[in-house]
């Protein structure tokens, strides 16, 4: 299935894009979408590794199930305010 | 009335806050605090030229609409707006505006803590520092 994931940050620094959509197997979690990710993208392993998941807007767990379509963001540490 | 909030990459001036402090003000209010995160020109050991803030909005904005609604039901009859500006800020500018509006204010200081405390550690807003001789997304 696909996921279609969205970069900001350090991370859209790093990769040099907003968003792409990146294949998963059926049943898939976010932890296997980092990885797969890691494999396309090794530079971003140390990065990823302190970024927070959400998926349609909610956050996420490592353990979150991904659905075709679902919306799919690492988030690095926050500094809003 | 309805909670103010809003991601934005205008300027937040002091006329841009009295226009929100206005807004959330309702007659039967007797206090209104008013929290600005401002631009500071030194960080960690160095000098900030200027600050560039992301964010992802769809999301931001909505965790925004909870934290105020957070408030609204724990602080009665409190009215919170909850602006953010991101794009690149200067010195002296102001990032984010939060103002609550309690009849009383004891709740409107405690709201607009727990609103800004929340805000920082929850919504998906990321800030780049940047130095004269380089440039770094920080954290908090």
């Amino acid at each position: 299935m696909r996921v279609h994931v969205r970069y900001f940050a350090a991370l859209r620094e790093k990769v040099g894009k907003d968003a792409e959509d990146l294949d998963v197997s059926a049943g898939a979690m976010v932890s296997q979408a980092r990885a797969a990710l890691i494999e396309r993208y090794p530079q971003l392993a140390s990065t990823l590794a302190g970024c927070a998941a959400a998926v349609n807007l909610a956050y996420a767990s490592a353990e979150t199930a991904l659905n075709d379509g679902d919306e799919l963001v690492f988030i690095p540490p926050l500094g809003g305010g | 009335m309805p909670a103010i909030v809003r991601i934005t990459r205008d300027l937040l001036d002091a006329q841009a806050v009295r226009v929100l402090e206005e807004s959330v003000t309702t007659r039967g209010d007797g206090g209104v605090v008013t929290f600005q995160g401002v631009v500071r020109d030194n960080a960690r050991g160095k000098q900030v030229r200027s600050l560039e803030y992301d964010a992802y909005v769809e999301m931001a904005e909505q965790q925004m609409a909870q934290i105020a609604a957070e408030v609204e039901a724990r602080w009665e009859d409190s009215t919170v707006a909850l602006v953010h500006r991101i794009g690149r800020l200067e010195i002296g500018e102001c990032s984010v505006a939060v103002v609550v509006a309690c009849p009383h204010r004891g709740e409107a200081f405690e709201a607009c803590r727990y609103a800004i405390d929340t805000l920082k550690s929850t919504v998906p807003i990321w800030k780049k520092e940047i130095y004269t001789d380089g440039e770094e997304w920080v954290e908090g």
